[in-house]
């Protein structure tokens, strides 16, 4: 067990390499380029590939393929390369390809401020793509937790066949924390087929979640973006592509107890609910103390899972509580709280690169006491 | 000696194929086939990757491991399959829309990688699954849906890019010449490194329609007298002509195995 002073960026690229992760494709992109610079080193030390891509749409690319050769692969990015990222996660995610990719998210719209942070991505993760597809999302919230959670996404994208997100900001990507980098964390590999050959059904329906064989180990399949059977040939039967499009969706939400992840801080005998995630939490995990300490009970929500969304866990914490939404964007995952708890809810949220300080928090909440 | 079409590289329950009566495509994928057999390599360990258009659709129709990927991206998807297995042999179908405009990017870096694999462009002058739009190899002038005045743009050279990018084998023939065409394929195969056959193919549907080449026989009549051997112009490209040929055949240390190399010396040097 390694103790080590390392940035949010350099940790995602020490859990990956932990995860199994063989390959990385990327371009570089403020403020997610240490992590890609980390990957050029490591990737080699444990026999693995790294490439710098002519673009984000071959940096996806090649990840997809790589995966499909049987290599664990991510890329890095933030928000104006995601967006072009936004085809090879759509086609990623309706051909089940196991990938991994992480955001650390700059201001926006637009090229914005590359080197000032923001929330501003939380729905172009959920969003960003065209058709109907589930996503996973982790949001770290520290240096640690970008090392444990990208071993995480890995495993996920590994035994539900689809690509993770792993969503971060400049402030937890770029500044340093000591953290203890552990080993005892538990590695997935994805379900390889038992079947013979001619039995093989990349898309077989009777599983949630398809086994997959690697190009080169004698199945001969087909893997296309367009909707497909269970063979993986192309067809415009609506049935079918309703069969593809609900499992896809079932092998997600009928997960939630196992993809749902939160954290809960002072919310049992809490009046007044933070819900906040990533850099935010951590001011307003101050703010949270602050104001007990002046007797007024507040709790913090922290959504490590931004998508699929928290429904239950939220309804319960944040029953009978009045709610306050802190998010470095002018409303997003606000909305998806309002739609969850079917009532209003105070929001604060900026996206001018400056952090919500817990004073600001604090002020808010007081104002509506 | 002629080649049959090994009907066991084909999956006869996806035929027929889409594509269009009198088209050029299924002589350039006969072609192909014929070549894959006469290569020898292990069927297993083919990987064939496409991109979007007539020609994209072609992986849906050969028995191997086949990708059918995106849009002007099947190099990118192609890149990732090889770095990640060195032992598989990736050959990608594309089109002169997928290739040079969507995917103009990754073609001249792919290229300049001199990352090994077979690159085999149908290009028939036309976007022939939209509906004939132009492309960036429609000739001076031609008719398309949306140069309804006639082409004004200079076509663009594949096969020159591809020299130009760094490719280590270019050749360049018509469907006009089937069994020539599948010589180079092979010799693209057997080649180690970025090699691309340019496949001049024809769409007598849409482009064929709309610049006086409905007749396929017609067609290719046409292609053959605007072939003109390489040998006897010694410029890779002419106005008003296809020059064909075998542009480029040079060795030089390929990408994968150099990376992979890096990979040995490096773990070596930090074990010491």
């Amino acid at each position: 067990m390694k103790e080590v002073v390392i940035s949010g960026n350099e940790a995602i690229a020490y859990g990956a390499i932990y995860a199994g992760c063989r390959f990385f494709a990327g371009y570089p992109i403020t403020p997610s380029t240490d992590l890609a610079e980390k990957m050029s080193y490591l990737l080699p030390l444990n026999g693995g590939v790294f490439i710098q891509m002519e673009d984000e749409l071959g940096s996806i690319s090649a990840i997809i393929g790589a995966s499909l050769a049987g290599k664990k692969a991510m890329t890095a990015t933030s928000g104006p390369g995601f967006s072009l990222m936004q085809e090879g996660l759509g086609f990623a995610s309706y051909s089940e390809i196991p990938i991994v990719v992480a955001d650390i998210e700059r201001v926006g719209p637009s090229t914005g401020i590359p080197t000032y942070p923001s929330q501003g991505d939380v729905m172009q993760t959920r969003w960003g793509t065209h058709g109907s597809h589930p996503v996973i999302v982790f949001y770290p919230s520290s240096v640690y937790e970008s090392y444990k959670l990208t071993v995480e996404a890995f495993n996920y994208s590994e035994k539900y066949r689809t690509p993770v997100i792993l969503l971060s900001d400049e402030v937890i990507g770029h500044m340093r924390e000591k953290v203890r980098l552990v080993e005892d964390l538990p590695v997935i590999e994805r379900l390889k087929p038992n079947v013979s050959k001619e039995e093989y059904l990349p898309f077989d329906s009777r599983y949630d979640v398809p086994p997959i064989a690697n190009f080169g180990e004698g199945y001969r399949f087909h893997i296309t973006g367009l909707t497909h059977d269970e063979t993986g040939f192309p067809t415009s039967d609506p049935e079918k592509a309703e069969t593809l499009i609900e499992r896809l969706h079932r092998k997600i939400y009928k997960n939630m107890d196992d993809i749902g992840k939160f954290e809960a801080f002072y919310t049992e005998d809490a009046e007044y609910l933070i819900i906040s995630y990533g850099a935010t939490a951590r001011g307003a995990k101050d703010a949270v103390i602050e104001l007990r300490r002046k007797g007024i009970k507040v709790g913090l929500f922290r959504p490590i899972t931004i998508w699929p969304s928290l429904e239950l866990p939220l309804r319960e914490i944040a029953d009978g509580k009045k709610v306050f939404v802190f998010e470095m964007n002018l409303g997003q995952y606000v909305l998806e709280v309002e739609r969850i708890l079917k009532r209003d809810v105070v929001f604060f949220g900026k996206e001018n690169g400056e952090l919500i300080t817990p004073e600001e928090m604090e002020s808010c909440i007081q104002k509506s006491l | 000696m002629y080649t049959e079409i090994s009907l066991e590289n084909l999956r006869e329950n996806k035929l027929p194929h889409i594509w269009c009566a009198g088209c050029g495509n299924g002589i350039v994928l006969g072609a192909i086939l014929r070549a894959i057999e006469r290569s020898k390599i292990d069927k297993d360990k083919i990987v064939f990757v496409s991109g979007i258009g007539c020609a994209g659709r072609s992986s849906g129709y050969v028995n191997f491991n086949t990708l059918h990927t995106l849009h002007g991206r099947p190099l990118a998807f192609a890149t990732g399959i090889k770095l990640a297995n060195p032992d598989l042999h990736v050959i990608v179908a594309t089109g002169d829309g997928d290739l040079a405009a969507i995917g103009g990017n990754h073609f001249i870096h792919t290229a300049k990688r001199n990352i090994d694999m077979t690159v085999i462009v149908f290009n028939n002058f036309t976007y022939g699954m939209t509906g004939g739009q132009v492309s960036p190899t429609t000739p001076d002038k031609a008719y398309t849906t949306t140069t309804p005045f006639g082409e004004i743009e200079e076509p663009m050279d594949i096969s020159y890019l591809a020299v130009a990018s760094g490719a280590t084998y270019v050749a360049r023939e018509t469907i006009a010449s089937p069994f020539v065409l599948e010589k180079y394929i092979l010799n693209g195969i057997m080649h180690k490194g970025f090699s691309l056959i340019e496949a001049v193919s024809s769409c007598v549907t849409e482009f064929g329609r709309r610049n006086k080449l409905e007749d396929p026989a017609i067609y290719i009549k046409w292609l053959k007298d605007k072939s003109i051997p390489y040998s006897k112009t010694n410029a890779l490209s002419v106005k008003d002509g296809i020059v064909v040929g075998e542009f480029i055949n040079v060795e030089k240390e390929e990408f994968t195995e150099k990376y992979y190399e890096m990979v040995k010396k490096v773990r070596n040097e930090e074990r010491d």
